[in-house]
């Protein structure tokens, strides 16, 4: 049967083009690829070439043809054998391109105001608690540096695929001492020194993430990731997702995130916000001493990449840190760190600091404050928050970020989805301020949150 | 008879000696074979693309198969391949089903990634292709990955990671060739350069246009490599090889290769004149080339139908099902976000 040539698309977006000239004339022998036609719009020119060969049978659109629509026939070709009597069995062009069979309903899903469960997949819902800490445990006193050491050596020891990649991990014993005895009881094949260089080995760790390694990656501060952020929100995030569920990535991406102390704009930003908004993702940034060792080990057993937030003013802080063969904390659940009645205080990090002096402060105002400590910034846990609110019926959060699309909006937002009815007042934000991190001493302090700060908000959501 | 090959590994930029070696009768068919599909592949792509059938980017491989074709018969079950989004040659030429292959270019849910990939972002775990990558330069660092997963593991895999004169640019690019021959890993760097990044001709982008020596401040070796001969692809794929499995590391092979059709099925082609595409088809068509030898060796233009009828078939029978396999199911939308 005659097959017919099809006035051809440049792009999803075109319908119509004018058929500026005829290579090929009837009666010539077409061989695949051979160019035939020219076409044109207003935009590009494009060479129409033969996808079957034969013998051009009739020219159905003459050369100088204007405003073709797309897919009208323009050609026929003969195949071997047939002749210019075949013509009229060739078959009726098709209106359209064939629309397809099984076309699916838009999938929309349904808004549910007070349900947290609009999503299929939406996994905040599904945190299992922390685990529990048999009576009589042994609690022992560690900084934070201590517990990051030791969460990566025990999920090192458990698991051989786990390896640690990153600037001065191995021989200098970690940029801030984090990684400290990991190479000599590893070894240099699993403790990795690289050069300066973010963006190639963050692509790297992803590579072999892809192949079922679990890299940890650290960057000395999470400000030089951002040469990197490509590789871990194009590459890490997005190929499960891309790969229709075929190829992931279980992947650390770990180290100091947000201010230090007078290290100027480019060593002090939060990235907590900017993680937290990427699909794939998990994002986790914890306060005591035992989330962040609990969390680090379910951070690298996780099968997906995680971006790990420390902050390097805490790493010298201690705090009690159960011993326990294998002490890990669920990704995607808050903690009530400190309960109260009369306002939810939201933080995370660092923020916890402020929040946690301020509450004591409001206590000797009589005003009891509850503080939750997120913990995980993405999955984000709803619920907690939501059943504090509903009990105070006022909230603050506390950042170290910057306030426009910050952490902070987003828990406002879920606030005002989630507990409107319950609130008694707006929901106050109080974040680092709307401007580069300044080195002066005086300047610094002012840039960032303060105790008072958080304090005022709580009165002024308060009325008092 | 093997023609005595010169070994260029220590010699930086050094365009490859005589002739390359000859194939078996088996091996030129197999080429034939292989080219034939991608080519056929792509040609019908292109009609489903003007079609309206796919949708957003579409790059063909059309010119550039005998890189694919020659590399992949170097390898070894278990080493790796990964690409840019100029993939679809690649992914043929790793065997894997064309079927799933053009069904992910329509968006449908026997597509490769289930149609959530498209033309760019395809992957087969089975098959150790580990994508299509839109972002260009991405797959040097993450191939570079794959061969540090190789030598952690211990294994003698190579990784083979293909990007384009326009991806040769890229800094992280530099970055990875610094760790690959600093850590010694198994990778080759296939350059394919068709000499155009879009629309900008190498000279009017590159200030070392002979890619083979963009390693020499790394002091990994490169040759620069017919790649519309499917015979010195393969030669000098075989050579890379070994010298990645022996433990040398990465070495780095500019394919000289050209792209017939546009960057993207959108692309104006302003920057060439048509009587430089055609004189390319004409002297130095990959495919041509093997149909030519085979035509010499008295093979029959018979046989030489025979394989083009079964190609045909199969890219037929791709493109039947790529346009009527139904679309993703709704529920498709949130899943394979997280494991």
């Amino acid at each position: 049967m005659p097959i017919q040539v099809l006035m051809p698309a440049l792009s999803p977006t075109m319908e119509k083009g004018n058929l500026s000239k005829w290579l090929k004339k009837e009666g010539e022998t077409i061989k695949s690829g051979d160019v035939i036609a020219e076409i044109e719009t207003d935009k590009a020119t494009m060479e129409v070439e033969a996808t079957d060969e034969g013998t051009l049978g009739k020219i159905l659109v003459p050369e100088g043809t204007a405003d073709v629509a797309v897919n009208t026939p323009i050609a026929t070709i003969l195949a071997d054998g047939e002749s210019a009597a075949d013509l009229d069995k060739a078959p009726a062009a098709p209106a359209k391109a064939e629309a397809a069979p099984a076309k699916a309903e838009a999938p929309a899903p349904k808004p549910e105001a007070k349900s947290d469960a609009h999503a299929p997949a939406a996994p905040a819902a599904v945190a299992p608690p922390d685990p529990e800490i048999p009576a009589g445990t042994e609690m022992v006193t560690q900084t934070i540096r201590e517990a990051l050491r030791d969460a990566m050596a025990e999920e090192m020891r458990r698991d051989p695929d786990v390896f640690i990649m990153g600037e001065e991990v191995a021989e200098y014993q970690g940029a801030y001492k984090i990684t400290q005895g990991l190479l000599q009881e590893f070894g240099e094949r699993r403790v990795i020194d690289t050069p300066i260089t973010e963006h190639g080995f963050a692509g790297i760790g992803v590579g072999a993430a892809m192949t079922g390694l679990k890299p940890i990656v650290e960057f000395m501060t999470f400000n030089f990731a951002m040469q990197a952020i490509d590789q871990i929100i194009n590459s890490a995030a997005k190929t499960l997702y891309m790969s229709g569920g075929q190829m992931g990535c279980s992947i650390v991406f770990r180290g100091p995130n947000g201010a230090a102390a007078r290290v100027g704009a480019q060593h002090s930003q939060d990235y907590a916000a900017w993680y937290s908004q990427v699909p794939g993702l998990k994002v986790v940034a914890p306060y005591s001493a035992a989330d962040y060792k609990g969390l680090l080990k379910a951070a690298i057993r996780d099968p997906n990449p995680v971006i790990f937030l420390e902050n390097e003013m805490l790493y010298g802080h201690t705090g009690e840190v159960p011993k326990l063969d294998d002490f890990v904390v669920p990704i995607g659940k808050a903690r009530v760190a400190r309960s109260g009645k009369d306002v939810t205080i939201i933080s995370w990090s660092m923020g916890m600091s402020y929040a946690l002096k301020a509450a004591d402060e409001l206590a000797k105002e009589g005003i009891e404050a509850e503080v939750i400590d997120l913990r995980t910034i993405r999955p984000m846990d709803t619920e907690t928050i939501i059943a504090s609110v509903k009990k105070t019926g006022r909230a603050v959060t506390v950042e170290e970020g910057w306030q426009q699309s910050g952490v902070g909006a987003e828990v406002a937002s879920r606030i005002m989805e989630h507990a409107f009815d319950y609130l008694d007042a707006p929901v106050a934000r109080v974040s680092g301020k709307d401007v580069p991190m300044p080195y002066a001493a005086n300047l610094e302090k002012l840039a960032l949150p303060s105790v008072a700060e958080v304090v005022a908000a709580a009165k002024a959501v308060s009325y008092r | 008879m093997a023609a005595p090959k010169k070994s260029v590994a220590k010699e930086s930029g050094q365009e490859k000696a005589g002739s390359p070696p000859e194939f078996t009768r088996e091996q030129e068919f197999k080429a034939l074979r292989d080219m034939l599909l991608i080519r056929r592949f792509e040609e019908k792509a292109g009609q489903l693309y003007g079609m309206g059938a796919i949708g957003g980017f579409c790059h063909l491989y059309i010119g550039q198969e005998a890189v694919v074709v020659g590399m992949q018969m170097a390898l070894k079950p278990g080493d790796e391949v990964i690409t840019g989004y100029r993939d679809h040659g690649h992914m043929l030429a790793c065997d894997m089903d064309p079927k799933g292959v053009m069904a992910e270019l329509t968006g449908r849910r026997g597509g490769y990634s289930r149609g959530k990939g498209g033309s760019m972002h395809m992957f087969s775990k089975e098959k150790n292709f580990f994508g299509g990558h839109g972002i260009v330069g991405a797959q040097v660092s993450l191939g570079t990955g794959l061969a540090f997963a190789n030598r952690y593991r211990g294994n003698d895999a190579v990784s083979v990671t293909y990007f384009g004169d326009g991806a040769a640019n890229q800094g992280q690019v530099y970055e990875s060739f610094n760790m690959a021959e600093l850590w010694k890993l198994p990778v080759i760097y296939v350059i394919e350069n068709n000499r155009y990044a879009m629309g900008t001709s190498v000279s009017r982008a590159s200030a070392q246009q002979d890619f083979s020596k963009r390693g020499a401040s790394f002091n990994i070796p490169g040759m620069q490599v017919d790649g519309m001969d499917v015979r010195a692809v393969k030669a000098a794929g075989d050579e890379a090889a070994a010298w990645c499995r022996a433990g040398k590391g990465p070495m780095i092979l500019e394919m000289q290769t050209y792209r017939y059709r546009g960057h993207s099925m959108s692309d104006p082609a302003k920057y060439r004149t048509r009587e430089e595409v055609e004189k390319v088809r004409h002297d130095q068509d990959p495919i041509e080339q093997v149909r030519n030898r085979l035509l010499e060796q008295k093979v029959t233009e018979q046989e030489l139908k025979a394989i083009d009828a079964e190609v045909r078939e199969i890219v037929n029978a791709a493109a039947d099902f790529a346009q009527h396999d139904p679309e993703p199911d709704p529920s498709e939308l949130y899943t394979d976000i997280y494991r």
